[in-house]
């Protein structure tokens, strides 16, 4: 049994847990939406006193910050207990075309080339992560969501705005990975 | 106590997106590139599965853990916000590899560069506070 939950989930039994969460969180009288933590974490911080957007009673949020701490904690326990080391078994075209940029094949969950201490230390490599999360929590409070609040909790409620939200996830996602990327690496 | 069904929640939450491989930079590359079914086996699942659910739950109406009936509100109607901000998150996600969930389940897994990603994009939220009124919405 732990040998099969070891292995990575297939596709739908993830899928159908995902909308498991969301409807887990329904019940409890909230909704699925996990970047609005970024602007709870900028309340919580004083940033209230100094803009608008932020003053807001950011307690009755507190439920959202419980369950991005649950999601570290099931990182921890994913890795330590859950996993079988394997590296992620990617296809082998995405092996190829990360290989004409300089990204070796998988060994772990992520490249180092990206992520080893090595990587972060330098001044590209920071800037990549830096600037990745900057638009990431920039455009996930400018279109009002991210993949949980849109993609996932909007699409399911079959709001147009998601749909849009959405595709602009897309035309961003298609433009970094054929444009921007090999340009940097 | 309230607050422990979240935390298993997010636990649940955690483990999934570490176990679908949905945390991974290489993962995200692979979808973008349109290379595998997987990440849109997962999020096509959610989605049909949610779509389902939420009509059931629509129709008959049904009640949260309080008693109180479970509603859903419909989103600002917008175009340029959705599509200008969803563009920028997207070139974000395929830099970074992880949206704002998965950044925090690659902290606990051990990858602490993630914390990098992580804090700039509370920076990222912080800066569209500031000039929110400056923007189309």
């Amino acid at each position: 049994m732990l040998e099969f939950i070891q292995q990575p989930w297939t596709w739908w039994v993830s899928g159908a847990l995902i909308a498991g969460i969301m409807f887990l969180l329904l019940f409890f009288g909230q909704s699925f939406g996990f970047s609005s933590n970024l602007r709870t974490i900028c309340a919580a911080s004083g940033g209230g006193k100094f803009v608008k957007f932020f003053d807001f009673n950011w307690k009755t949020q507190i439920w959202n910050l419980v369950f991005l701490i649950g999601a570290v904690i099931g990182g921890f326990i994913a890795h330590q207990f859950l996993s079988n080391g394997q590296p992620v078994q990617i296809s082998e075209n995405t092996i190829q075309d990360l290989a004409k940029m300089g990204i070796a094949a998988p060994t772990s969950v992520q490249p180092d080339e990206l992520f080893s201490l090595e990587a972060v230390l330098s001044l590209k490599g920071f800037l990549i992560l830096a600037l990745g999360g900057l638009m990431v929590g920039f455009g996930s409070r400018y279109a009002g969501g991210c993949t949980s609040g849109h993609a996932i909790s909007g699409l399911s409620d079959l709001q147009l705005p998601s749909l849009i939200a959405v595709i602009g996830f897309f035309i961003g996602g298609l433009a970094m990975t054929f444009l921007i990327l090999p340009l940097i690496f | 106590m309230k607050y422990i069904k979240f935390l298993l929640a997010g636990t649940l939450f955690g483990i999934v997106m570490a176990k679908s491989e949905a945390f991974s930079w290489y993962r995200i590359q692979e979808m973008f590139r349109f290379q595998a079914f997987h990440m849109y086996g997962i999020i096509g699942t959610a989605v049909i599965l949610g779509v389902i659910g939420v009509a059931i739950i629509k129709k008959y109406k049904m009640r949260d853990l309080s008693g109180n009936q479970i509603m859903f509100y419909p989103k600002d109607k917008s175009t340029m916000r959705y599509l200008i901000g969803g563009t920028i998150f997207g070139l974000g996600w395929a830099l970074s590899g992880a949206c704002p969930g998965p950044m925090v389940v690659n902290v606990g897994y051990g990858y602490f560069a993630m914390l990098i990603v992580f804090f700039f994009a509370i920076v990222g939220t912080y800066l569209y506070g500031i000039i929110k009124d400056k923007l189309p919405h």
